[in-house]
């Protein structure tokens, strides 16, 4: 028997389809109402849920009233205790994280939460890694790695997790845009933080197939293998993101999971630094390395989620210096496509695209087709 | 198409047969050896028999006690209880060529002139096995283009071993084997490419495919440079498509100063057709249990024919079998070899097959067979092509295929979430082998991979696809009936996968499952 808790954000994705862009924020969605949007998560949470009947007497669900999870359980004919309490058609963000903190203190084995980026902020900032989790993407802007290819898979994947077929479990990013400046057609995103998620990659957004493959071993004889061959007197700019942080862990250095820290000789000789900071750390070094790890679902080497490497860094530290590191598990994910650079600098982006190699375990590496 | 013939009421023999230490019964039997005549006994000195304390053994030794009547019974209900290439419709195995191997080549590795032969003997007394595989070697030599071959790798990943161990001695030779120690790879080549070589102490760099399924030849420019050893891949790769630019591929390597390795697994596809010579690489193997009709060993005795251009012949593994004019000999007389990968010269009884098998099959033959092979595996993909549900890698690229196929049931995991472990439970209820689905990691989403090799008739393919047809059809109906399966074979489906990975529980050895049964 598992334990499974549901949480549905009902208002994500409700900006979509009335060309908002969004739906964070009580303004926007009165105006999406306005506009004539109609609640739509709900809906394809249900795809979700019907999925999961064949192996209801496997399942124990809790979930929260109404239109955040009850209503969707009777109607695909599972049965779930009903925790909490809402202010129906008032839901807020705030209630995401209390439902998914009263979940997280049940000891569940997994949370399945219907949403978008910004419900996934919302998870994280309320579980963080400590529970397993997996998103149903219902939400306009799907940039996080949290969440299941469309409601069906999820389905899907739960029912194999509930059948003991996935049992690995990995880090996925949390990712999301600042909403203000996309609906001016800017794009941002930001690496917020991980969740914990099934190691399914089959099913999981952008993670198209593969099995067997322990991401934590990869992860390690990558770690390994740049900790073995750092160079004396290089000044190593770490990246932002959950494999680079494991090379600082394997050095025994303190480390900033969401920002760039500056390595050489094995000590830190800054953390969290600003693009301005490492430019002048550049400056007193003859010979500069950045490491950085391929980010999101998408595959951006540079320009999401670690701005702090600017054009002018890359440009300083230079190409052959540049050394990407991911898991095998994430490469395969991203089987067919290419790696992304968005720097802001056409000259830069020029300057990466072509092939890289990506270390995947200990002297072993991908080579990679990069475009901007 | 006319009636196929499908094995709808197939029933597997389940024993539940017990292991035979179960079936042990103190005191019993199944031979009494003569004692040793007195004779024997009063020439041996004690000092002969005396074994140094520490090896004595301090217990009696713990063998299974039964009767020969149980044995032959007990290895027999195991026998029924398999799915072997010789039982069944057995294209399932793809990238293992699974061909018949012939009776007759039984025959004559029983024969005693061969059975009773040991390799210590002087070489003067083992001039026919000797000639055997000097003449196989000229076999491969033809087949190949290349100059040289060694046929002591006892199967092919220890030949791919090989070659990353040569190619290290050919630079360790020109001054250069520390800056060389990169060598790259294809990401659908077989994975001994990547596995032998990082073995060896090489970096693996791997390439991706392009949009047609053939390596990014791109890539492999990017990535060769003044620390590449070599090249390694397959062609075909495993996935059935020929890659038409191995020719630019060799010059790219050999222009930075690397080798070019060609792992020939999958030459069931151009026999006669094509050379590595041509193609202008320096090495190559064969996998004789594939491609020169001996049986598969089941991790036992293969043999790895492992062949290089002459420049690299010195590096060869000692010793080689070499001809006087009228004596055959061996020959350790190579300063620069790699020395010894085997005891003695290989296995020899693969190799006698090996021989016998090309030499009934002829020139010809061999080419024939290539041509059975490409024309059978595109026939099954005309009929695998219009079953719903089944999709192929790199689908509709317009290059024709090979001699395998990797599929794919994603159609029906996407709609049915059914895969391939499932079609594979299920397809077994119909008397067909669980087939291969890939090498890990899956690439190729829900992978089933296919090799109807110039052994299987146009009937044996039908039936396949039928079976194929019947199970997909199954999956859009009664997804339940294929997660449940299978029901009337011997094998059961693996329900808690968790299980494997609990070394309190699992067991290789009987001895191991007892002490951590504590039975």
């Amino acid at each position: 028997m598992k334990k499974l808790g549901f949480i549905v954000n009902p208002v994500a994705g409700i900006g979509g389809k009335v060309g908002l862009k969004g739906s964070d924020g009580e303004a926007v969605l009165k105006k999406a109402l306005d506009l004539g949007a109609t609640f739509e998560s709900g809906q394809k949470a249900l795809i979700t849920m019907k999925a999961l009947r064949n192996v209801a007497d496997q399942l124990d669900i809790y979930t929260w009233p109404g239109e955040m999870g009850e209503n969707i359980c009777t109607a695909a004919g599972l049965s779930a205790t009903v925790i909490g309490n809402i202010d129906s058609g008032h839901t807020t963000p705030e209630d995401t994280i209390r439902a998914a903190r009263s979940l997280r203190d049940l000891n569940l084995d997994i949370i399945l939460f219907a949403g978008g980026d910004g419900t996934a902020r919302n998870i994280m900032d309320a579980v963080g890694t400590a529970v397993t989790v997996l998103g149903i993407p219902t939400g306009c802007k799907i940039h996080s790695g949290v969440y299941a290819l469309n409601p069906r898979n999820a389905g899907m994947l739960i029912a194999q997790y509930v059948r003991g077929k996935v049992r690995e479990t990995r880090e996925a990013e949390v990712m999301d845009i600042d909403e203000e400046l996309f609906r001016q057609d800017i794009v941002q995103a930001r690496l917020y933080g991980y969740l914990r998620i099934p190691n399914e990659t089959k099913m999981v957004q952008n993670l198209k197939s593969g099995r067997g493959y322990s991401e934590s071993t990869s992860v390690e004889l990558l770690s390994n293998y740049i900790a073995d061959t750092m160079e004396k007197d290089v000044l190593y700019i770490v990246g932002t993101g959950s494999t680079t942080a494991a090379v600082m862990k394997k050095l025994e250095l303190p480390y900033t999971l969401l920002g760039v820290d500056l390595v050489c000789n094995r000590k830190v000789i800054a953390s969290d630094c600003t693009e301005h900071e490492i430019l002048e750390y550049l400056d007193q070094y003859d010979r500069a390395k950045i490491i950085v790890t391929v980010i999101g679902g998408q595959g951006y080497i540079f320009g999401r989620g670690n701005q702090q490497l600017s054009a002018e860094v890359i440009r300083r530290t230079g190409r052959e210096n540049i050394m990407v590191a991911a898991s095998k598990n994430k490469m395969l994910s991203l089987f067919g496509q290419k790696l992304y650079v968005d720097t802001g600098c056409e000259d830069v982006n020029r300057l990466l695209c072509g092939y890289m190699r990506v270390l995947v375990g200990y002297g072993e590496s991908m080579v990679v087709p990069v475009t901007d | 198409m006319a009636k196929v013939k499908v094995r709808n009421n197939f029933q597997q023999a389940r024993w539940n047969e017990p292991v035979i230490y179960e079936l042990s019964t103190p005191g019993l039997r199944g031979i009494i050896p003569p004692l040793v005549e007195d004779a024997i006994e009063a020439g041996i000195s004690e000092d002969a028999c005396a074994l140094p304390d520490g090896l004595k053994r301090k217990s009696s030794l713990d063998l299974p006690e039964v009767a020969q009547k149980q044995v032959l019974e007990h290895f027999l209900h195991l026998s029924q209880e398999t799915m072997g290439a010789n039982l069944a419709n057995d294209m399932s195995e793809g990238t293992c060529t699974m061909k018949y191997n012939p009776r007759l080549c039984e025959t004559l590795v029983a024969n005693p002139g061969f059975a009773d032969i040991h390799p210590d003997q002087d070489v003067d007394t083992v001039q026919g096995i000797l000639k055997v595989y000097y003449d196989f070697e000229h076999v491969v030599k033809e087949v190949s283009g290349l100059d040289k071959f060694s046929l002591q790798p006892g199967g092919g990943n220890h030949a791919v071993y090989t070659a990353a161990s040569v190619i290290r001695a050919y630079h360790e030779s020109r001054g250069e084997a520390e800056q060389r120690d990169e060598i790259i790879t294809t990401i659908f080549s077989h994975p001994c490419d990547s596995a032998c070589p990082a073995t060896a102490g090489y970096k693996v760099i791997t390439i991706w495919p392009d949009e047609h399924g053939m390596p990014d030849y791109e890539a492999i420019k990017a990535a060769a440079n003044e620390h590449t050893a070599a090249i390694f891949m397959t062609n075909p790769e495993d996935i059935g498509i020929y890659n038409i630019h191995a020719d630019k591929i060799v010059e790219t390597i050999h222009a930075v100063g690397g080798l070019c390795f060609y792992d020939q697994a999958n030459a069931n596809a151009f026999l006669g057709i094509a050379r590595a010579k041509e193609a202008g690489f320096d090495m190559c193997h064969f996998n004789v249990h594939k491609t020169f009709g001996t049986p598969h060993g089941g991790e036992g005795p293969a043999c790895g024919a492992f062949g290089v251009r002459e420049s690299l012949a010195k590096f060869l593994p000692v010793p080689t079998v070499e001809f006087d004019g009228n004596h055959y000999y061996l020959d350790y007389d190579k300063p620069e070899s790699i020395g010894r990968v085997r005891e003695y010269i290989g296995q020899s009884a693969v190799v006698l097959k090996a021989y016998a098998w090309s030499m009934m099959m002829g020139a010809e033959g061999l080419k024939e067979c290539a041509e059975i092979s490409v024309l059978n595996n595109n026939y099954m993909l005309n009929l695998m092509e219009k079953i719903p549900g089944v999709a192929h890698a790199f689908q509709g690229n317009g290059i024709i295929r090979q001699e395998q196929i990797r599929y794919s049931f994603q159609p029906l995991r996407e709609k049915y979430d059914i895969g391939s472990d499932d079609m594979n439970c299920r397809m077994g209820d119909y008397g067909i082998p669980w087939f291969w689905s890939s090498h890990h990691p899956w690439v190729i989403p829900e992978p089933m991979t296919i090799e109807p090799c110039e052994s299987y008739t146009k009937e044996n393919i039908e039936e396949y696809c039928k079976v194929v047809e019947t199970v997909a059809k199954e999956a859009a109906e009664t997804p339940e009936l294929l997660k449940n399966a299978p029901y009337n074979t011997a094998m059961h489906r693996r329900i808690k996968e968790e299980e494997l990975d609990d070394p309190e529980k699992w067991a290789l050895t009987w001895r191991a499952y007892k002490r951590k049964h504590s039975l």
